[in-house]
């Protein structure tokens, strides 16, 4: 075949691929504009005949679901903005700080990144209750506020930091403390961006474990309360997809905003790793 | 001196880790160590109240898994999904790589985000609109089908299609993410190496099955590992999208779990399911690690 059919081809599959993957999302766009019963028509309608946002109105009138995004996003930052200082602290340690037995408890700590969480998670509960932390932000933000995964990326980029430039500042006199503040966490700059769209999206987005922390509607978080709206809504076809739109597009605009820093963020955890 | 500023940096190497790892010993370690206790318990609704009604059952828990059907039935589904959907989702991931990898391809960057979108789009969600792709009369996928001549499937409600619509959608949300890591291995690949392949006369395919695929092996070591391991975590999709049913075809092993532990409150019996849920990765992980070629060749 010739450089140029074979171009076409390439880009034909790449093309249609590409539409595969985005039709789902796109139809879910599109119903949340339809009338009532719109999408439950043969053949199922692409677009909407007459465009209305009245389910949008409804999600955040009648069934107040603004009150949910907020839950979900005082949970996203607050967790990521926690883990974010607790880790980089930790990555640092682990990269450039000197201290017996390092070597060993870092090794002992990536045998948790095959562990999966949900092990842990009937005795979690447990104690979350014990603390009185059941259906509160706080005990949704738990598991989170530290990740060995953060702090893993964290200490592959940190290795990277010269030791003579730490070792400098501590010559002229410089505390540690000082030396992660002013010196490591600007250098630390790029990957504590990705790590934070990393967790950022990994709170919105996460689904079991704030099931089992929340029971009252008013404190669940973007994606507990849309399926339990499902579970009411079945028939409102247009309305769920008006609800999966606003608890989708966020993280996928943070997404389409940050994907530079995500992207390399993903390459690197598998190439180093 | 030196041996002071020695211990000066392990003093400050502790401060700096204690937050981190105080919060990963208590709320990750501590739960798991506290779970192997729980399912030796028969720890219960009673228990939660009162903890001194607690008794240990010694392996009562882990020999009733043995015998329970459901838990034969949850497992059958996981191990479809993990043998089903891994399989899929590693070769799909693979081929969508070396398109976009390709150097005839342009636009590369648009489409390995376009690719990648699904994967950080929220589960609920993205479910939710799936579940309605799957009707059987109003959905787009058998509009699709019948279009081409070929038979609608009622997807989620036989249990025959159930795991199998679950698996397709899996692999729609999650490709892109193993295809990032086929696209890094794939670019570490040096180029001389295909070079003296096509100056032996290596075909397209020959020069694929003797570089590419060796050159991959620890991508595929990783990519294999972590794929199993998300794939072993099931929960969400069935839990929004067939509650698990019908009859039951779709109940995995954490939804058991769930159930178990949540529902019903038998703690101690799902505290067991879920240590056979470790054992059942640390296996698999430990196979795919013995499967694996000499690290580097």
């Amino acid at each position: 075949m010739s450089r140029r059919a074979s171009g076409l081809w390439l880009h034909a599959a790449l093309i249609a691929l590409a539409v595969l993957t985005l039709v789902p999302m796109a139809w879910m766009v599109a119903a949340s504009f339809m009338k009532p019963g719109e999408a439950n028509t043969m053949p199922p309608p692409m677009l909407p005949a007459a465009p209305t946002s009245e389910h949008y109105v409804a999600l955040f009138t009648r069934l107040d679901l603004l009150r949910n995004m907020l839950n979900s996003l005082l949970i996203a930052v607050v967790t990521t903005g926690v883990s974010l200082v607790l880790n980089a602290m930790a990555g640092y340690a682990f990269a450039k700080l000197r201290f017996g037995g390092r070597d060993r408890l870092f090794g002992l700590l990536l045998i948790g990144l095959v562990v999966p969480a949900q092990v842990g998670m009937l005795p979690l509960f447990l104690m979350v209750q014990k603390m009185g932390l059941v259906n509160t932000p706080a005990g949704v933000m738990i598991p989170g506020l530290a990740s060995i995964f953060g702090i893993f990326m964290i200490r592959q980029y940190a290795l990277g930091i010269p030791d003579e430039l730490l070792d400098a500042a501590r010559v002229d006199g410089a505390s540690e403390l000082h030396i992660f503040r002013s010196i490591v966490f600007p250098l630390l700059r790029p990957i504590l961006v990705t790590w934070t769209v990393f967790s950022f999206m990994a709170q919105w987005n996460d689904f079991m474990w704030p099931l089992i922390v929340l029971s009252d509607e008013r404190k669940f978080t973007l994606p507990v309360a849309l399926a339990s709206l499902m579970g009411e809504h079945v028939q409102d076809t247009e309305l769920m997809m008006a609800g999966s739109v606003i608890t989708v597009i966020p993280v996928l605009v943070l997404f389409l905003v940050l994907q530079r820093s995500y992207i390399r963020g993903v390459m690197m955890g598998s190439l180093k790793g | 001196m030196r041996a002071e500023a020695r211990a000066a940096e392990a003093r400050a190497a502790w401060a700096f880790l204690s937050p981190a790892l105080g919060l990963i010993t208590v709320f990750f370690v501590g739960p798991i160590l506290i779970g192997l206790v729980l399912s030796f318990t028969d720890f219960d609704i009673y228990a939660i109240a009162d903890p001194a009604t607690v008794r240990v059952v010694g392996l009562e828990n882990y020999g009733r898994i043995l015998t329970d059907r459901e838990f034969g039935n949850a497992l059958r589904n996981t191990m479809t999904f993990v043998l089903l959907g891994g399989p899929l989702s590693v070769l799909t991931s693979l081929g969508v790589a070396m398109l976009v990898s390709s150097k005839l391809a342009r636009w590369k960057d648009l489409f390995r985000v376009v690719f990648f979108a699904p994967v950080v789009t929220t589960l609920v969600g993205v479910a939710i609109v799936w579940k309605y792709l799957y009707h059987p009369r109003y959905g787009l996928i058998d509009a699709g089908l019948t279009r081409f001549g070929l038979p609608a499937i009622d997807w989620l409600g036989d249990p025959h299609w159930a795991m199998p619509a679950i698996v397709l959608f899996a692999v729609w949300k999650n490709f892109g993410y193993n295809m990032l890591i086929f696209v890094a291995g794939l670019q570490s690949i040096p180029e001389e190496l295909y070079e003296a392949a096509r100056i032996d006369g290596a075909s397209g395919w020959s020069r694929f099955v003797h570089v590419t695929l060796p050159s991959l092996a620890p991508t595929f070591l990783f990519v294999g590992v972590i794929t199993m391991i998300g794939q072993f975590q099931l929960f969400a999709e069935p839990y929004v999208m067939t509650q698990g049913g019908p009859l039951r075809s779709t109940v995995s092993v954490i939804l058991l779990m769930y159930e178990q532990g949540f529902r019903w409150w038998r703690m101690g019996y799902a505290a067991a399911i879920a240590f056979v849920l470790l054992a059942m990765v640390l296996v698999g992980t430990w196979i795919q690690l013995k499967l694996a070629p000499g690290e580097r060749r």
